[in-house]
């Protein structure tokens, strides 16, 4: 009875047998239509964000890009830009006059660097990048580095010119130290070794380097046209101070840091001192004492370049930020890291040069890599001091009556220069993370 | 039996200061002692030896001498035959002034562009990360000095406010003027009663804490949660607004009347000013001031307003022909009636109305250029706003890693828990958010302080304009007015990051 009745039922009901064919998705979940749904249209409030968004960048294009791209290339002044944008467009229409830049090219890019020896800063760029391209990437071959720790010598010399001989003495300064330090460490040990590996070459490069090149000179003179720095300018400038402030600035921090970081009592005070001071004072006055202040504090009679006290400065400046970035990779090492090392049986030096820096430096990259862009950025306050850098001949442009009048495209230019600058070394930093992430997440 | 011979008992030797570790570091930290000092010293000594040459001497006495410049922007009294230390000062609170300002707007454009960074709405994101790396990659002073070029060459003259069809128009029913000299906006201006309007704000306030307090106090005892938002913006607003509109309609409307100097008794003011054009007035309290001179607009008259705290005062200025037409209380014209100190006055036909407990006086065009309200100078204007997106742009990313630095499980433990959402983010996600968030927004905050010295760029008058500026370049003293600028930079970091730290240390997390 129940049989039956069980099998009336399986009569009526309905049962699939086979797969239905598969369908596309509705209109609304796929394509276009899904993303901006869910990206541009997922609630009222979004979609009014969305509406106000493109209004925003509607009316910020409408007004600039036609200004950008019937911009006037070919001009020796504003007014005759002006005759040409009435000739070519009627009157009444803004459009940018592009024409300063390529009028004033070399002065924006060069300063007052003598035309026929461009090629001299050209060649040290193209040289720089070179030399740092082994440091950013690991994957070319190490041996580059042996030119990289060449560079600065050489770089110095094509912009500065002058004698050869001069850098080739300085350069052989750090020979004498490794040279020192390789033969003395068997004979007084390692404290005796870093103590002379430190005083020998600074007597050499006091009384004996100069001395030196200015013999070998006398005898064979090598050398190419010397070029003071008052006549360097523009973003040539720039580099050079915010090149040479990055390269110095990295060991000087660290060591501040390990000293802010060091049980050494006297040591750790001086450096906490040290940072503060530099630290809770802005650049510019810092800039300024260095114009103002420095011959006081040098011996009566001393006096050296504008441009080389403010490389030093800005190199102090951003020596104590990036102490302070280090010192924060350093404090979030596990106190494992440091007993590990120490019951390895490595002194002081060996620990932080094996074990803590290298991932005390990692940890630090994303902060080390603003602080450079931070100097780079401030690079642009020497104009306080009357160094001409890109917004120095900004206002000397404009101060002549060929040009007085224009202030954007200037401004534009400089700006997307530096931005170019400052955003590829952000993406560099993000992608030096990545590649030294050793989490596996 | 056992035996054992006691350890030989070193003698210490003098190599033992560089070999052995345990005095090794006394020697290093002797010999940098030793060197730092001699460092020190010689620096010293080239400074002296250098100002004796140069035949100067080392003394702040300057700062007791007279300035000799203006300084176009004061928040306190300043003229130019006050003290360099008078204008260091002002210079200290126009430092104080942009940053203050560019940190408030700069904490609310960072809030805005970091939680809109984060937002599920694609093109707002991407429209956010244009801004935070636009400002971030560029530096401070080109932004400075564009926005600066915006203000003066972009906004129109304050004569292209004039006529009819005039090309430029004021904003907000005419109360603030976009102009090439800088932003005008109103005034406030206190009169009778605001005294007891403030009082009562603050009143509220205290309110407003303690009722926290209670609905805190009473939520952990019971669990009921009282609806503080509302209560608190309640009582934030109404009490205040009330007594406001109670007492400017009971007293605002009260005609005060007007003592001119050299009138007629019962003359029309009309009249009066036919005579006398242009006059200087000044009354109490100062909005019957603003309305008076409102009323001599209708009348196409300027009027210079004088600032008078006092009966006494106001007395003093009509009988030094400071002022000529007066407005008063009713009961104090009576010391006016006939002469005083032997000016002639009289009382004229018309009154003004006594005006409410805060009055704002709009900016009006005259002459070449709008009178009345606050400048706002181009030079203010062109720091603070370039100092606030700069910093914002920064504060932005502070904001985003520290909403992003709490794990989507605390908001997943919270839903679990049945907490809604507004209360997860405020019970939940914003306390640990600002632990991360709050010291580098305190060290974002000194930078930008430090950053306001930028000001010279478009000859803003702050501490390095004045005293590290024109101080330096009248007097000569460099080595003096640069340390002291250096201190005072040097002082407030350190204020703001010994805060910081305290505050570090009081959300710290606890561990064993």
């Amino acid at each position: 009875m129940s049989d039956t009745h069980a099998e009336s039922a399986l009569a009526t009901a309905f049962v699939r047998k086979d797969m239905l064919p598969e369908r596309e998705p509705p209109v609304a979940e796929k394509g276009a239509v899904k993303w901006l749904r869910e990206n541009l249209f997922s609630s009222v409030l979004n979609s009014i964000l969305t509406v106000l968004s493109v209004f925003v960048i509607y009316w910020v294009l409408s007004h600039v890009l036609g200004w950008i791209f019937y911009g006037i290339w070919d001009a020796d002044s504003l007014t005759q830009c002006r005759e040409i944008r009435d000739e070519r467009y009627g009157e009444g229409m803004e459009v940018a006059c592009w024409a300063v830049l390529t009028d004033r090219w070399d002065q924006l890019t060069f300063g007052f660097y003598p035309s026929e020896l461009y090629w001299r800063p050209v060649l040290a760029l193209i040289l720089f990048l070179g030399a740092i391209a082994p440091v950013l990437y690991a994957e070319l071959p190490r041996k580059l580095l042996a030119f990289t720790a060449a560079s600065p010598f050489i770089l110095y010399w094509l912009l500065w010119g002058g004698s050869i001989w001069g850098p080739i003495a300085v350069a052989a300064g750090f020979i004498i130290a490794w040279l020192v330090f390789k033969t003395a460490v068997p004979i007084i040990g390692q404290l005796g070794a870093i103590i002379a590996t430190v005083v020998v070459p600074i007597l050499y490069w006091m009384f004996l380097a100069g001395p030196l090149a200015g013999v070998i000179d006398g005898i064979l003179p090598i050398g190419i046209e010397y070029v003071p720095s008052d006549d360097f300018g523009g973003f040539m400038l720039a580099f050079v101070i915010g090149i040479a402030g990055i390269i110095l600035s990295l060991p000087l921090g660290v060591v501040l840091a390990l000293g802010r970081q060091s049980d050494l009592f006297i040591i750790n005070k001086f450096s906490v001192i040290f940072i503060e001071v530099i630290r809770g004072v802005p650049l510019i006055v810092w800039l300024f004492t260095a114009s103002l202040l420095l011959n006081y504090f040098l011996p009566p009679g001393t006096n050296f370049d504008l441009m080389l006290r403010v490389i030093i400065m800005v190199t102090l400046f951003s020596s104590a930020y990036i102490a302070e970035v280090v010192r924060g990779g350093l404090a979030a090492l596990p106190r494992g890291q440091y007993e590990g090392a120490d019951s390895l049986g490595l002194d002081y030096w060996q620990s932080m040069r094996l074990i803590i820096l290298p991932q005390a430096l990692k940890i630090s990259i994303p902060g080390i890599v603003s602080t450079f862009i931070g100097l780079f950025k401030d690079t642009t306050l020497v104009v306080f001091i009357g160094l001409l850098d890109p917004i120095g001949f900004s206002n000397a442009i404009r101060a002549s009556t060929d040009w007085n009048g224009v202030y954007w495209e200037l401004f534009i230019f400089i700006g997307l220069c530096f931005f170019i600058s400052c955003y590829s070394m952000s993406r560099y930093s993000q992608y030096l993370e990545r590649k030294l992430r050793t989490d596996h997440r | 039996m056992a035996t054992y011979t006691d350890p030989p008992t070193e003698s210490f030797r003098l190599s033992q200061l560089i070999y052995d570790t345990r005095y090794r570091s006394m020697t290093i930290q002797v010999v940098a002692f030793i060197l730092v000092m001699l460092a020190l010293v010689i620096l010293a000594r080239n400074v002296v030896i250098n100002l004796g040459a140069l035949g100067k001497d080392f003394d702040f006495g300057f700062l007791f001498n007279r300035a000799g410049y203006d300084i176009n922007q004061r928040l306190i009294e300043y003229s130019n035959d006050s003290t360099h230390g008078r204008a260091a000062l002002v210079g200290i609170l126009n430092t104080l002034l942009v940053a203050f300002l560019g940190c408030i707007m700069a904490t609310i454009l960072g809030v805005f562009a970091g939680v809109l960074r984060l937002s599920n709405n694609w093109l707002v994101a991407k429209l956010m990360s244009v801004y935070v790396e636009g400002f971030r990659n560029i530096p401070l002073l080109l932004w400075i000095i564009v926005i600066f070029a915006i203000m003066t060459e972009s906004t129109p003259q304050p004569r292209d406010f004039r006529g009819e069809d005039a090309e430029a128009s004021m904003l907000l029913f005419d109360s603030v003027a976009i102009t090439n000299r800088g932003i005008f906006i109103p005034a406030p201006v206190w009169g009778d009663g605001t005294l007891l309007v403030v009082a009562v704000f603050l009143a509220s306030l205290v309110g407003i804490w303690a009722f926290r307090r209670y609905a805190r106090k009473r939520q952990e005892a019971t669990g009921d949660i009282l609806p503080v938002f509302w209560v608190s913006l309640g009582l934030f607003i109404i009490p205040t607004l009330a007594v406001y509109l109670a007492f400017s309609a009971a007293i605002a409307r009260d005609q005060y009347p007007l003592v001119a100097v050299g009138a007629e008794q019962g003359m029309t003011l009309e009249d009066y000013v036919a005579e006398n054009r242009n006059p200087a007035i000044c009354a109490l309290p100062s909005t019957a001031g603003v309305n008076l001179s409102s009323a001599l607009r209708g009348l196409d008259q300027r009027a210079d307003i004088l600032r008078v705290g006092s009966a006494a005062e106001l007395q003093a200025s009509v009988a030094s022909g400071d002022c000529i037409i007066a407005a008063m209380p009713p009961d104090m014209v009576d010391e006016f009636t006939g002469a005083v100190d032997g000016v002639e006055v009289a009382t004229l036909a018309d009154t003004v109305d006594r005006g409410r407990p805060l009055q704002f006086e709009r900016p009006q065009l005259a002459g070449f250029n709008f009178e009345g309200g606050v400048q706002l100078r181009n030079s203010l204007i062109a720091l603070w706003f370039a100092l606030s997106l700069y910093t914002g742009a920064f504060i932005a990313e502070i904001v985003r890693a520290g909403i992003l630095s709490v794990s989507r499980g605390q908001t997943e433990a919270s839903y679990a828990l049945g907490l809604r959402p507004n209360r997860t983010m405020n019970l939940v996600i914003l306390p640990q958010a600002l632990r991360v968030i709050i010291p580098p927004l305190i060290s974002q905050y000194l930078n930008l302080t430090k950053n306001s010295s930028l000001a010279i760029a478009v000859g803003y008058m702050d501490v390095r304009s004045t005293l590290g500026g024109i101080t330096i370049n009248q007097t000569g003293r460099e080595l003096e007015g640069m340390l002291l600028l250096g201190l005072f930079y040097l002082l407030t970091s350190l204020i703001i990051s010994g805060v910081m730290n305290i505050y570090n240390n009081s959300v710290k997390l606890k561990e064993r």
